[in-house]
This record gives C-alpha cells, sequence and structure tokens, in this order.
C-alpha cells in the first residue's frame, strides 16, 4: 500500500492547491452568500426572480458555459477583468485566483439555498423582541440571527467547499490546466487518465479527492450537532 | 408619567380609531378578541406603524404623522412582555437578562440584576436555556429581561393568555409587586376580568378598534354593559380593602372596607397590607330586612343607587354602602317580588366561599390611588 502515500512532488502540487483554492472560494462566497440569502428570504422588490434566477443559473448551465462566460467577463480583456487588474490588481486568468473564482461561482447556488432555509427558518418576533430591548438591525442581525442561522451557515459553507473539490468544467475553461497555479484535483486527474501509465496516480488522486470530501462532511456534521446542541431550540 | 394615544389604523378590513390618555400606574387595555388591544400595543411599542396620529408618552413624542415623525422601536426605551415570551434560544437565562443592558445607556440604567432576579424568584434558573423552562417560568424570565431594559414604560400583551390557571396564579403575584415596588408605569392587554380587576389602577374598554370607556378600574367594573358577553358572569364592584386581622380558628380573614367587614378565606397577606377584591354581581343577594338565619356571612346594609335592565331576564343593581357601591344581579322578577326602587334601603349579602384566587389578590398601596 505504500504506493498509495509515495506521492509526487506534482500531485502534492495538486492537493495543496485543491484545498487552497476550495478555502479561499467558500469562505470569499461567505459573505456575498450571507447578503444575497437575507434578500431572497426576506426583501420584497422588483426583480427578485431575476435575481433568484441568475443566482442558480450554475446550477442549471452546462460548467463549460459558466467558465467560458466567466473568461468573457473576468479574463484579460474582459470588461470586470481588466478593471480589477487595472484598479485593484487582481489577476484571475491562468491564475489559481480564477481557480478560485470559478468554483466560488459553481459551489454559490448550493451556499445561498442552505443560507436562505435557514434564515427563513428563523421566527421573526424573536428579532421583533431584540428590538424592544434597544438593539438596532444591524446588533439584531449579529446577535440574534447570525446565531440562530449558524447551523444553515455551516452547511452551506461545506456545500460550497465539496462543491469547489470537485468542479472541473468551468475551472478547465475559463483558467485553463497549468500545473502548479491551476490544477486542481480534478483537473490532476483528467490529465493522468489522458497519458499511458497514469492509471496508479488518478486511483491516488481519487482516493484522496474521496477522503477530503468525507472529512469535510463528517467535519460539518460534528459541527453542526455542537452548534445544534448549544442553542436547544424546541 | 402618562401615555397619550390619539391613532387611526387600518389592517385590511379592520380599522383602529383610539384616543386615550393615561397616568395610571397599571392601565389596562381591556376588550374581547379583536378589539384591537394588541394593535395599539404594538402602535405604542413601534412595532406597527400608524396610518395616522400621535403617541406620546412621559412628554416624548413617539409617533407624529403630521409632523412625519417615527421613533424605531430600539429608540423608545419601551420594555415589550408578549404573549409567547419570545426568549432568544440561543442564550441561557441569565444572557437574556442581560440583553438589553448593553443597549441602554449608563446613565440611564436603573435596573438593578440581583433586585429584578430576586423580585421574579429566577434565581435557579439563571444558567438554563430557555427550551428548559415552564410556561411560567419562561415568561417570568421574559419581564426581567424587560426590565432590565430599564424601560421607561412595559407593555405587557397577554402575557397570562397561554398559561393554565396554575401558572397563572403562580405569576400574578410577581406582576403586582412588578406595580407596587418599581416606579415604571405599565400597560396590560387582557381580555380577563379577573386579570384586569385584580392588577389595574385604571381601565381603558376597546371595543371593534374604538375606546367605549375609560376610567379607574373600580368605576368601570361596575358597567358591566361594557364586558363582554362571555365575560360578563364575572364582572362586579372592585373594592380597595385591608386586612383587619385573621382568624385562624376558622381559617377566614376579616377585610375592612367602606362597605363593612368583608369575611373571605385565609390569606397570607399581614394585617395592614392592601387587598383587592372584586364580589361578582352575580354573588350578591338582596335582602330587604336584616337577614337572619342565614348562613353567608358578609351583609353589608346600603341604600340603592342605580337600576340598569341586564340581560335576558336580569337587572343590575347598585347599592351605595357606605360610600362603597356594590354591584348585585337579580331577576326582574325579584326585583318586582321585593319592589326594589332607587333610594330604598337593602342588605347586600355575599358568601365567603364566592371569594377565591381569581378575584382576591394584592390591593394597590394607598399612594398609587389617584
Amino acid at each position: 500500500m505504500s504506493w498509495l502515500l509515495d506521492l509526487a512532488p506534482d500531485e502534492w502540487n495538486a492537493v495543496r492547491l485543491s484545498i487552497k483554492v476550495a478555502t479561499v472560494a467558500m469562505i470569499a462566497s461567505l459573505p456575498p452568500g450571507v447578503a444575497i440569502a437575507l434578500v431572497l428570504a426576506r426583501g420584497q422588490f422588483w426583480g427578485k426572480t431575476l435575481l433568484n434566477g441568475l443566482v442558480h443559473l450554475p446550477l442549471i448551465l452546462p460548467p463549460v458555459v459558466t467558465g467560458y462566460l466567466l473568461l468573457l467577463t473576468f479574463g484579460k480583456r474582459g470588461p470586470a477583468g481588466a478593471f480589477l487588474a487595472e484598479h485593484i490588481g487582481i489577476v484571475f486568468s491562468f491564475r489559481w485566483t480564477g481557480a478560485a473564482l470559478a468554483c466560488g461561482v459553481m459551489g454559490f447556488p448550493l451556499m445561498v439555498r442552505a443560507i436562505r432555509l435557514s434564515i427563513e427558518a428563523v421566527d421573526r418576533k424573536i428579532e421583533a423582541a431584540a428590538g424592544t430591548l434597544g438593539a438596532n438591525p444591524l446588533w439584531v442581525f449579529g446577535t440574534i440571527t447570525l446565531p440562530l442561522i449558524l447551523p444553515g451557515l455551516i452547511a452551506g459553507a461545506i456545500l460550497s467547499f465539496a462543491k469547489a473539490m470537485g468542479e472541473f468544467g468551468a475551472t478547465i475553461t475559463f483558467v485553463s490546466n497549468i500545473p502548479n497555479e491551476t490544477q486542481t484535483l480534478p483537473s490532476a486527474i483528467y490529465t493522468f487518465t489522458q497519458v499511458p501509465g497514469g492509471d496508479a496516480g488518478a486511483l491516488r488522486l481519487t482516493l484522496i479527492s474521496i477522503v477530503i470530501s468525507m472529512a469535510a462532511l463528517v467535519a460539518s456534521e460534528v459541527l453542526a450537532r455542537r452548534v445544534g446542541r448549544r442553542m436547544d431550540i424546541e | 408619567m402618562t401615555v397619550q394615544v390619539d391613532i387611526s389604523h387600518r389592517l385590511g378590513d379592520f380599522a383602529v380609531n383610539a384616543r386615550f390618555e393615561s397616568a395610571g400606574r397599571l392601565t389596562a387595555l381591556f376588550g374581547p378578541s379583536g378589539s384591537g388591544k394588541t394593535t395599539l400595543i404594538n402602535l405604542i411599542a413601534g412595532l406597527i406603524r400608524p396610518d395616522k396620529g400621535r403617541i406620546a408618552a412621559d412628554g416624548r413624542v413617539l409617533v407624529d404623522s403630521d409632523a412625519g415623525l417615527f421613533m424605531p422601536k430600539h429608540k423608545r426605551r419601551i420594555g415589550m412582555v408578549f404573549q409567547d415570551a419570545r426568549l432568544f434560544p440561543h442564550m441561557s437565562v441569565a444572557s437574556n437578562l442581560r440583553y438589553g443592558r448593553w443597549f441602554t445607556p449608563a446613565a440611564e440604567r436603573y435596573a438593578d440584576i440581583n433586585g429584578v432576579v430576586e423580585l421574579l424568584g429566577i434565581g435557579h434558573l439563571l444558567d438554563r436555556r430557555p427550551a428548559k423552562l415552564s410556561g411560567g417560568e419562561k415568561q417570568r424570565v421574559a419581564i426581567g429581561r424587560a426590565l432590565l431594559a430599564s424601560p421607561k414604560l412595559l407593555l405587557m400583551d397577554e402575557p397570562l393568555a397561554s398559561l393554565d390557571e396554575a401558572r397563572k396564579a403562580e405569576i400574578l403575584p410577581y406582576i403586582e409587586r412588578l406595580r407596587d415596588e418599581t416606579k415604571i408605569p405599565i400597560v396590560y392587554v387582557s381580555h380577563s376580568i379577573a386579570e384586569v380587576a385584580r392588577l389595574a389602577s385604571d381601565v381603558v374598554v376597546l371595543m371593534q378598534g374604538k375606546v367605549a370607556a375609560s376610567g379607574p378600574t373600580g368605576v368601570i367594573m361596575q358597567r358591566l354593559d361594557l364586558l363582554p358577553a362571555e365575560e360578563r358572569g364575572e364582572g362586579g364592584a372592585v373594592l380597595d380593602t385591608a386586612v383587619l386581622r385573621h382568624d385562624e380558628a376558622f381559617g377566614m380573614t376579616v377585610l375592612g372596607s367602606a362597605a363593612g367587614e368583608i369575611r373571605v378565606p385565609l390569606l397570607a397577606t399581614p394585617v395592614g397590607a392592601p387587598v383587592r377584591v372584586r364580589i361578582r354581581a352575580r354573588d350578591v343577594m338582596i335582602a330587604t330586612e336584616q337577614p337572619v338565619g342565614l348562613s353567608a356571612l358578609n351583609i353589608f346594609p346600603g341604600a340603592i343607587m342605580a337600576i340598569k335592565p341586564g340581560e335576558g331576564p336580569t337587572v343590575e343593581i347598585g347599592i351605595d354602602c357606605n360610600g362603597a357601591t356594590v354591584l348585585a344581579r337579580i331577576t326582574e322578577q325579584s326585583r318586582q317580588t321585593l319592589g326594589l326602587q332607587l333610594g330604598r334601603k337593602v342588605f347586600a349579602v355575599v358568601k365567603t366561599v364566592s371569594f377565591d384566587r381569581a378575584n382576591t389578590g394584592a390591593g394597590l398601596p394607598a399612594e398609587a390611588d389617584g
């Protein structure tokens, strides 16, 4: 079994890169994810259906299409890509940051759905009670709403992370498959399957992929249960 | 401290048009369900914005639609106790209690956590989660939480309505202590005559979104016509009395009132302490001569001051017993048989056993009246 742990440097890099990309994608998605979920759960405005559709688009479009749209928008010559590169110094095209963006976008609908459901389950009367005790809306959100939606937040974050670990189509279309820069686990596995004698490498990375995903799932279960026990909601 | 309300508000096809003013220590908003009580209290708390009108408390204008003013709820410093306690499920009882403190400017914090915990008897609950509390305990914690925000006015929206009789009896004394030992004026929503008669210094009666009457509790409770049909049997005179002595041998307490001595089942209240009793009109008999050979212990001489037709075969008769009004509900047949007319000298008769926990409670301290 020693061949299992005997990873080539390139393979290690793919593992490390995947975890980095998925973590960044998850963390960066959280603030906009909460904001959009809040707006969708509670807002009453014209264009809400449109926004909802837009958020869910990556779920229903072929990933290649999403990747290509990202390339058009955030690529070197894309309007958003050029603007960000010039003013903030963030470059997406053919960088690991682009992989994180693609993974974040693909996981976004899953995250928003989970958070939105938990926001809808919050009893707004409890928030009103906090208001009568002197808390302004921002404090109410921070001290009442946020703690109450924590299980949904964790579930959404883990879903986003898991999706990012497995994302392939949009990533490879947007930022290609460059070892050490944009070659995540799925891309590396795909590469192994394209070369003769790559079966062992593909199998190693596949097993590692399973282990990481299972670990994330178990971690979320444990976390959610701990939070749930602490809250003891009727 | 006065509360002034003059608003009109429409909810679907239900409209509230209410105008009242109260300077009482505990003002009850009383009326049947659907009369607009909760809407009114939500308007005062700032949970609803009125279509039109003005609300002021203690000289502070909270809402004035003409001036375009609407103070948001978190700036009003008005405590609210909801029917469903609405405790924060993710916090311990202690954290729930301390929540409002954070948002109170230090100079305006008058509520002291130890005092409130002691007042409400919740010291043993501090480490628990709200889910582990009984209904009565939850409501006591909710009252404490509202108090510890040091509010200028406390609103209570049917705080006992979701509790069974035993739990109500458990909480009522705490609300009495709240009324008598803190200086916070209270507005209390209820549809129960028993609660209103026991707790309120003033009553605002609401019917179909409008104020039908308002005034001191003793006066309003005699207007049986104002009471909802299903509660009418609970109506009657409210007398503020004081404990004269306890008769341990017979298990009775003797109360002194303007009408004379009233014997009620033994109370734990110390001698001299105020006690408020409600004498249900249906519990009062009328005799034209001093009764003899009668088991009832409470016999008050007086003169008939009012006769009003009641529901069905009944008439309601007000008897002035040395300044205190006792209300009796008898049949029209009895009235004619006895020849009861205005000014006639009669005796009002009340059985001791007609007094129970529901109509005997701690009275308002003397200085609270007026």
